[in-house]
């Protein structure tokens, strides 16, 4: 166990390695604004491109004319489905999703046209002025409506156990999360480049490019290799970018108009373009015996997918394989339904699945606890799983680290802030609106336990691609993975340092031709994925440079024996180049039997906050005072970037706790901007406080795991328990709002 | 799109009795977030950033153009605890007293004060000038007196303004948002107050029947301060929508009338 670092000591030999907290390549020109994001994308002669969207739920498409967007000067292009030159739906895992709309509009902000013109005013006033009539039907939007009548994308149970056990103290409860947006600060933008002999280049910050290469190139009907993505600069993702949006839309306009095309998506369409956290409806009944040991869970999920699939199958089955935590169980009944309505459709979003379902149990361990008479720490001791366990759900055997139980002790030791707030009424709930004075607020705790898989489950073929490469400076690590502003590119240069001994490592971000895929920057796997092939890589390239000079100690200045340089990295390369291409897979994985059985992930990873809130119960205000934490993290590769990590994740709870959620009236999103989707600002984050659990995992770079989602799993129902806490009230439902504190 | 660009009062007027529907522009704060995501289109626009005479802040005339900023520093203390709740820092920079009266939404953070205190609304064009009260100039949700060729000279204060003044605004995170209740409560020594409440009606609300019940209390007891709330939460008008619902408006009102209350004895 480690606390929060300050200062690691260096363990390698070699500067800027693991366990230390090199700065980032890219920190520098991020903060002085000299970073190219990708709405910074520019190429001479290049057009502007804006999207026609739906304002219905749902709509026939009686007509398209863009006959008045194609009269305005400047006006290249109006482009419809049947502009579609290839296949004319897309999808992650089901091509379910128009490319533009193919004679209904689904959900509010579907695409139905775009259009490329001169510039990006323009663009957007042929946008408006294409002419589509609507007929609007009657639009699905309520989920329990849409299950009712069989509405749905994939229904999970998930049974393991007695079903006839049953427990002499039984706690129920029903539970609601909102409708949850990544709200990533850098837009969906992309350039992309026709190559003069129907191929084109596109340039966007997405998620993971192979992936978004194989929608795009059967969309557009070339060959692969006609079609290329280039990662730009990412300004943020947390599951937003998994899904295309203007991907295909832009690469239509190049190769339609034969002239470079950009979009750069303001806020307000942002929200409208991506898919968002799948709201929720929660059913529990816990049942224990008296001495706390918890017998049965019975649950029902229903999480609603909105309009086209995306990623809504693998979502649910988070939501089931995960709806009872990291306890122990002997038996359980989890039925989950992902519904298919008129709702903007939902999908990834960091936590992916596992976040609803540990609001609401969690918040039934603590009404058990209150129901057996125990405290709910020794109640969560008492039943947490360890490495070696049986997942009660489904039933695999836990392999590599989960300390669970030393991830709940290390975080109820750690202590308490001061009993009081401070003297700044700025840091009372209502902050700057001096609603509150310190004579009128309540203090509660909350402490919840959360965890999820790390990487592809589900017998995915689960692989990353690195190549690493000697050169006279240093090392040249190429890869597809991206960058998303998590850190990663540090991460890779520190493996590849520590593996070589070598300080010079420069990390290349490569085209979908220039190497085969890394694998979605999702799933929290990038680490452990694209971190173990450069790590195997690496290795493989100093053993090669070894063998060359005969044996030794590599570095940056060559081969050493004795602290003598007895070959240069050139005197190395004389004889040729040394480079190394590994395809990295985690351990299999197998596909769930009916019931929701099998090896289903390749790892695990736990964490637990305890968050401590200020409340004015009397206008329902909260101010989030401290979220303490404790994480299981195999291994602290880049201890700083970890802590930011754990920072923002559990800013990104909190933000779920008490005021981030779209609003969405029959289907329509009324609160599409940053004036209306309150993101916590300086004045509502919390301090936090961090412990790092070490056990190594199974495998992965130096037993590392990934970390950035369990930060954004429990740290919500950690501050709603808490609001719990100094209220007395039950508060069902993430975010909580004033009036469900205030009672009115 | 036609720009004026005047650098006094005289020159604002010309430009406006040249082309009176023309669209003004201060902080371009509300303007700005309307043409980016409003479609909205001005013909043409007089910026008035130029002009000096309209951000002259002189004893109880506050400029149109003052910033937030300036009045977050000032010396009238509910207007500037308003000030400091208007956005962020960089809005509050750009963002002026005259753009609020402008907007005249319900939610403006510094109309419950004016309302309060009972601020003249000064206005100019060729014509001359005038000068109506708060609630004369402010007619509906955005919507105000203004007409075709006049310009926001600024705000007349009375002149005597309460010692006791306080102002307190509610929203779901602690600061940059916009407002679901606000209120301002004044009261003079002997007891007069008055109370003016935003976002909880089309215009700033003032409970008036709430003033007449305290004010004639010069040390309310607790049960007077419940009542006082109790009836500021009876005359408010609130409505549901996407930020709030009527019903906690109505309840936040009568709580932050009676916190000002007792803030102010």
């Amino acid at each position: 166990m480690t606390t929060t670092p300050t200062a690691v000591p260096t363990t390698t030999a070699v500067a800027g390695g693991i366990g230390t907290s090199p700065l980032r390549p890219d920190g520098i020109p991020k903060v002085r604004g000299e970073f190219a994001f990708s709405g910074d994308l520019h190429e001479e002669g290049m057009l502007w491109g804006a999207t026609v969207r739906s304002p219905h739920a749902r709509a026939r498409i009686l007509s398209i004319d863009p006959a008045p967007a194609l009269a305005i000067p400047g006006v290249h292009a109006v482009l419809t489905q049947d502009d579609v030159p290839g296949r004319k739906t897309c999808g992650q895992a089901v091509k379910d999703q128009p490319v533009l709309a193919d004679g209904e509009t689904r959900f509010w902000g579907e695409p139905v046209a775009v259009v490329a013109a001169d510039d990006a005013e323009t663009a957007a006033r042929a946008a408006a002025a294409v002419a589509v009539r609507y007929e609007p039907l009657d639009a699905l939007t309520d989920p329990g409506e849409a299950e009712r009548q069989g509405s749905v994308f994939r229904t999970m149970h998930v049974v393991n156990g007695d079903p006839d056990r049953r427990g002499e103290v039984v706690v129920e409860g029903y539970y609601e999360t909102g409708t949850i947006d990544q709200a990533m600060l850098g837009t969906e933008a992309g350039l992309a480049v026709p190559d003069g002999e129907g191929g084109v280049d596109l340039y966007v910050a997405t998620q993971w490019i192979h992936e978004d290469h194989e929608q795009l190139y059967a969309s557009l009907g070339v060959e692969p290799g006609a079609a290329r993505i280039h990662l730009s600069g990412i300004g943020g993702a947390f599951g937003a970018r998994e899904d295309l949006t203007l991907q295909i839309h832009l690469c239509m306009l190049a190769l339609h108009t034969g002239r470079p095309v950009k979009m750069v998506l303001d806020r307000a369409e942002s929200f409208a373009a991506h898919v968002h956290r799948h709201p929720s409806r929660m059913w529990y009944r816990h049942e224990a015996d008296p001495d706390g040991t918890l017998v049965r869970v019975e649950a029902k999920l229903i999480f609603d997918g909105g309009a086209y699939q995306t990623t809504s199958h693998a979502v649910i089955a988070n939501g089931a394989y995960f709806a009872m935590g990291p306890y122990h169980c002997e038996s359980v009944d989890v039925v989950g339904i992902a519904t298919r309505t008129n709702n903007p459709p939902n999908g990834a979003m960091r936590g992916f699945g596992a976040v609803q379902v540990c609001f609401a149990y969690e918040a039934q361990m603590d009404k058990l606890a209150a129901a057996l008479g125990m405290d709910p720490i020794d109640l969560r001791l008492r039943n947490a799983l360890d490495a070696g366990d049986r997942l009660p759900t489904t039933g695999q055997v836990i392999e590599g680290a989960f300390p669970v139980a030393e991830v709940i002790r290390s975080l109820a030791a750690m202590p308490l802030p001061d009993a009081g707030p401070g003297g700044d009424p700025r840091h009372l709930p209502g902050g700057a609106g001096l609603t509150t004075t310190a004579a009128d607020i309540r203090r509660g705790v909350g402490f919840a336990v959360g965890f999820k898989n790390i990487a592809f489950a589900e017998s995915f073929d689960d692989y990353a691609e690195a190549r690493v490469t000697l050169t006279p400076d240093g090392l040249l690590v190429e890869t597809a993975a991206a960058e998303v502003g998590q850190g990663m590119v540090t991460v890779l240069q520190q493996i590849a340092r520590t593996a070589t001994g070598i300080e010079q490592v420069e990390v290349a971000f490569v085209d979908t031709a220039a190497i085969g895929s890394a694998g979605s920057t999702s799933a929290s796997r990038q680490t452990q994925m694209t971190g173990g092939a450069v790590l195997e890589a690496a290795e493989a390239v100093r053993d090669e440079a070894l063998r060359r000079a005969g044996g030794g100690t590599l570095s940056g200045e060559g081969v050493l024996r004795d602290g003598v340089v007895v070959a240069t990295l050139a005197d190395v390369l004389a004889e040729g180049p040394i480079t190394e291409l590994v395809r990295f897979r985690h351990p299999p994985t197998t596909a769930p039997s009916e019931t929701g059985q099998g090896d289903l992930h390749a790892g695990f990873s736990v964490a637990a906050h305890r968050a401590v809130v200020d409340v004015d119960p009397d206008l329902g205000l909260v101010r989030v005072v401290q979220v303490d934490t404790a994480q299981d993290v195999g291994k602290a590769l880049h201890p700083a970037a970890l802590v930011g990590q754990l920072e923002g994740g559990i800013l990104q709870g909190v933000g779920m706790a008490v005021m981030e959620e779209l609003r969405i009236d029959d289907g329509v999103v009324r609160n599409a901007s940053f004036t209306d989707y309150l993101l916590p600002t300086i004045l509502d984050a919390p301090d936090v406080e961090a412990v790092l659990i070490e056990e190594p995992d199974h495998w992965g770079p130096f037993g590392a795991k990934g970390v950035g989602e369990p930060p954004t799993i429990s740290s919500t129902a950690a501050v709603v328990a808490a609001i719990r806490d100094a209220t007395g009230r039950d508060l069902t439902r993430a975010p909580v709002r004033p009036e469900d504190v205030a009672g009115v | 799109m036609e720009i004026a660009r005047p650098t006094d009062l005289a020159g604002v007027l010309d430009a406006l009795d040249a082309d009176p529907a023309a669209t003004l522009l201060a902080g371009g704060t509300d303007l700005m977030v309307e043409v980016t995501y409003g479609g909205r289109r001005p013909a043409s626009v007089v910026a008035l950033r130029r002009v000096d005479e309209l951000a002259t802040w002189e004893g109880r005339t506050i400029g149109s153009g003052v910033t937030w900023a300036r009045i977050e520093h000032g010396p009238v203390r509910a207007l500037a605890q308003a000030a400091r709740t208007v956005g962020s820092p960089q809005i509050r920079s750009a963002g002026t007293i005259g753009g609020n009266l402008g907007t005249a939404s319900p939610a403006g953070d510094g109309l419950p004060f004016l309302a309060a205190v009972d601020a003249s609304v000064v206005l100019a064009s060729t014509a001359g000038r005038r000068t109506l009260r708060w609630d004369e100039f402010l007619t509906g949700p955005k919507q105000n007196a203004l007409q075709p060729g006049e310009v926001i000279v600024g705000v007349e204060l009375p002149e005597h303004l309460p010692e006791r003044q306080e102002f307190a605004k509610i929203g779901a995170r602690n600061a940059m948002v916009i407002s679901v209740a606000s209120a301002c409560l004044v009261r003079e020594a002997g007891g007069a107050t008055r109370i003016a409440l935003g976002s909880v009606g089309p215009t700033p609300v003032r409970a008036r029947r709430a003033e007449e019940m305290i004010s004639a209390e010069p040390s309310p007891s607790p049960a007077a301060v419940a009542e006082f709330g109790r009836l500021v939460a009876e005359e408010v008008s609130p409505i549901t929508d996407h930020r709030s619902t009527a019903e906690y408006r109505r309840h936040a009102s009568g709580v932050l009338a009676r916190r000002l209350l007792e803030r102010c004895l």
